[in-house]
């Protein structure tokens, strides 16, 4: 376990969680509350609480903070460490401690892999959803890290996705990096964190208010070499990566989505706008690394048996539900038995509404 | 003088004997019943009096007292009056008490002395037999009902005047006409009216042949209800037990009209239906509709939308094939055997899987896999699609009739009960773990394939134990001997998904 923050940034750290309320009134100016240092932020609460505060940032016990992190089990680094990772710099409120689990060494790893991020909506339709996942997969057998936020939807498609192929992925979490949030990614965490890292540069313990998901979109932003959109409204967390990508410089990349959804507004808003047009991994890939130069997933695809071929042949030609596949001429009592056989094969997974889908 | 005649209380579905005892003492004119009867049970004391009177009988004015033993059982409800009646007439020596002897009465009475209509005469009957009374009297329209029971003379009577006629042996016991031959309901919905769903049709077939649970999921407007509705029309025709069994919880009930019931119930309660009304309770506990289902159907249309409680009320019933009420320290049990089909939009807006029609988003489908109650879907054997068919389909011949399909549902059955005779389960659904253990078979490449399912995580040790059910039925329809890996990946495409298997995986 290694423990890399300095005690001044471990005591920001620990003021910006005590005052979480209230940066939560501060959400609209949230980038230049951020870069106020400790005696303005507390001057900023006003009212008579500013007295209590400043007696208890007085008195705070650096270690007891400290051991707080590691017996959560996570190891910490400060932005005054040379080791901490360049890309965050280019922020100009960057994290004053990263807390990660999964391995810190790990982190700073990846982070000099070139890694990139693929955000979306936490709504995310079939097409997103499969869109992120096969991103995620082509970028991962690529070896290029992803990097999103675990959130409901496209963010979770893409760790998934990238998880299938055995790829590292990194999780940047609203609240303390300890714990999955949502919960009800429990599963999805633990996977992450088997393989690569989850991070926050909140403590942990901290509690999960709204500004801290503007505030990690940030650290999404900065510390990927490119940021995917693939499904986003108008207004979403994801159009906010996608805007602190570009005000640091960073190229942003966006699906493709139907004009006449209000899921894809957002994405088709971007490209309108000239951001880079992303139709699979090997479209980033190019972007990140130059045309040609880095390959997305080479041909050799696993093959099923024979007798399967026609099957998954039918379904990738878009006949996707057992009723569909009997007017293709595959009758249930045999295309069930090998539709269970695709599916165990991993070739290809049923969504909602028996909708099976190719696994990419 | 005392007299005295037996009737039979319904307590829960089954017969509970009641001996009337009337006494009748010279002293002032009054008329009391004991015994801890209900309200009904004490206006009967005005039926009686009345319809005394007006079948030209003469009301003794003496002291009456009347007592219904034994005295802790609650009674309920007007079915006493005919045996009151009888009793008080053979206390004041208008009917030789020794004809009481042998008889049972059941039944209401009108203020102008005729036998009214009563539910749960089949029981009373059993209860009759049960107890070794040789002959029954009870209203005429339930008298081809009571008569199902072997051994038992049974007098349908309309009138007070008429019963009292039969106890003097002025007239013999009029039989009831003959049971009418088992005609097959002709209006039931066929599986002829049903044009493509194919899949489906498949489904309804494996569920229908081992008894297995089914969920039909789909888009509003698909058909799954109408599928649901025809699957006892697939079904194996009751055997003659079966069929006394349901007539007796649907006479209790006072559903039933006149014989015996051949065509296996079919029960679809609104969503809107309680705890107490899917499961049974009340005050006196009445059976419920997993009771009205037994040994036929019970079809939760819309099941995203039924109550929390009243699912999770099932879990028992499913598991146990009965149901044990407990009211004021008494358990009444309720047998409820029946098939699960339940029918269920996949998402919130319905159209998950249609085109792009679908607007539901994760934590949409999170919730509505949540509404379902994990318990209840855990004990879902088959899950189906069913999806709008097409043009071309709905102009093209039914895919089967239900006379074909139940010619291969009844060759299953028949193999499972060849192979399971002796057991306490009667078809593959109701196989326990240890049944399966001994009688089912599977080829070598099936075990393999289940092995393999379960190791990449697709079963649980519960799904694993129920896909080799249905895996043997589905060999039982096609005559395997043993199960065949085909068997095994047709039982793994209908199988439950997990959360961690579908598109919630991540």
């Amino acid at each position: 376990m290694t423990e890399r923050a300095c005690d001044r940034c471990v005591t920001r750290t620990w003021l910006v969680g005590r005052l979480a309320a209230h940066l939560e009134h501060a959400r609209g100016r949230l980038e230049q509350v951020l870069g106020l240092d400790e005696d303005e932020l507390i001057e900023s609460t006003g009212g008579q609480a500013r007295l209590c505060l400043r007696r208890e940032l007085a008195a705070i016990d650096v270690s007891e903070v400290r051991a707080r992190s590691l017996a959560a089990g996570l190891e910490t680094i400060c932005r005054c460490d040379p080791d901490y990772p360049p890309a965050l710099r280019a922020l100009a409120t960057p994290p004053a401690v990263l807390h990660v689990a999964g391995g810190l060494r790990r982190l700073l790893e990846l982070g000099g892999r070139d890694p990139v991020s693929i955000v979306g909506s936490r709504r995310g339709s079939d097409y997103g959803l499969g869109v992120a996942r096969s991103l995620g997969h082509g970028l991962a057998v690529a070896g290029v890290p992803v990097i999103s936020g675990m959130a409901l939807g496209i963010d979770s498609a893409a760790h998934a996705g990238a998880l299938e192929a055995a790829g590292p992925t990194v999780a940047v979490l609203p609240g303390s990096a300890d714990r999955p949030y949502p919960a009800a990614k429990r599963a999805l965490y633990r996977r992450i964190v088997a393989g690569g890292a989850a991070v926050s540069e909140l403590a942990p313990g901290t509690s999960v208010w709204r500004w801290m998901f503007l505030a990690r979109n940030r650290i999404i932003a900065a510390l990927a070499a490119m940021t995917v959109v693939v499904e986003a409204g108008e207004r979403s967390g994801a159009m906010v990566t996608a805007r602190l990508a570009r005000e640091i410089g960073r190229p942003v990349g966006a699906v493709p989505g139907r004009v006449t959804t209000p899921q894809a507004a957002g994405v088709n808003g971007l490209l309108a706008a000239g951001a880079c047009v992303v139709r699979g991994p090997q479209d980033v890939l190019d972007h990140v690394f130059g045309a040609g130069v880095r390959l997305a997933g080479p041909g050799e695809r696993r093959q099923p048996p024979a007798e399967l071929r026609a099957l998954l042949q039918a379904i990738t030609a878009g006949h996707e539900t057992a009723a569909a596949l009997a007017r293709a001429g595959f009758t249930p009592d045999q295309s069930l038995a090998a539709l269970a056989a695709l599916e165990l094969g991993g070739f290809v997974r049923r969504g909602a509404g028996g909708r099976f889908s190719v696994v990419p | 003088m005392l007299a005295r005649i037996a009737t039979f209380a319904i307590d829960g579905i089954d017969p509970c004997r009641v001996s009337v005892e009337v006494d009748i003492r010279p002293g002032l004119p009054t008329f009391t019943i004991v015994g801890l009867g209900d309200a009904a049970v004490r206006e009967s004391r005005d039926r009686v009096r009345s319809a005394i009177l007006n079948s030209e009988f003469e009301f003794p004015q003496a002291r009456i007292t009347a007592n219904l033993a034994p005295a802790f059982l609650r009674k309920v409800g007007p079915g006493f009056d005919a045996a009151l009646a009888l009793a008080v007439l053979a206390a004041s020596g208008q009917v030789p008490p020794h004809a009481l002897h042998s008889y049972a009465v059941f039944g209401e009475l009108s203020l102008g002395g005729e036998l009214r209509d009563s539910p749960g005469a089949l029981a009373v009957a059993e209860g009759a037999r049960r107890a070794g009374l040789r002959r029954l009297i009870v209203p005429g329209e339930r008298a081809r009902e009571a008569a199902l029971v072997e051994g038992l003379e049974v007098a349908g009577v309309s009138t007070l005047r008429a019963a009292v006629d039969v106890l003097s042996g002025l007239r013999l016991p009029s039989l009831p006409d003959e049971p009418e031959a088992p005609l097959m309901v002709v209006s039931e919905p066929d599986l002829a009216d049903i044009r493509g769903h194919a899949a489906p049709l498949l489904a309804l077939e494996i569920a229908a042949a081992g008894s297995h649970n089914l969920l039909l999921e789909g888009a509003p407007g698909t058909g799954k209800t109408m599928l649901a509705r025809r699957i006892p029309s697939i079904l194996p025709a009751m055997n003659r037990d079966e069929a006394i069994e349901v007539t007796r919880i649907h006479s209790v009930a006072g559903l039933h009209a006149a014989g015996l019931i051949h065509a296996r119930p079919f029960r679809a309660p609104h969503h809107t239906i309680s705890a107490a009304g899917l499961v049974g309770g009340g005050a006196p506990p009445r059976p419920g509709e997993a009771t009205l289902a037994h040994h036929g159907v019970l079809f939760l249309d819309e099941l995203a939308e039924f109550h929390r409680s009243s699912l999770d009320s099932l879990r028992q019933p499913l598991e146990d094939g009965r149901v044990t009420i407990v009211r004021a320290q008494r358990a009444l049990v309720f047998p409820t055997r029946f098939m699960l089909v339940a029918a269920t939009n996949p998402c919130p807006c319905g159209f998950a899987g249609v085109g792009d029609r679908c607007r539901c988003g994760e934590p949409d489908l999170r919730r509505h896999q949540r509404r379902l109650s994990g318990p209840l879907l855990d004990r879902m054997d088959l899950v189906i699609n069913v999806e709008r068919p097409t043009e071309a389909e709905l102009r093209a011949a039914p895919v089967t009739s239900s006379n074909e399909a139940r010619a291969r549902v009844a060759g299953a059955r028949e193999r499972q009960r060849r192979r399971l005779a002796g057991c306490a389960a009667s078809c593959n659904g109701e196989m326990d773990a240890r049944t399966v253990r001994r009688h089912v078979r599977l080829e070598e490449a099936a075990e393999h394939v289940l092995a393999q399912a379960y190791v990449v995580g697709a079963l649980s040790a519960r799904g694993r134990h129920r896909i080799v059910r249905v895996a043997q039925t589905i060999a039982d329809l096609e005559s395997h001997s043993r199960i065949t890996q085909a068997d095994v990946l047709t039982a793994l495409s209908l199988r439950q998904r997990s959360a961690a298997e579908t598109s919630l995986a991540a």
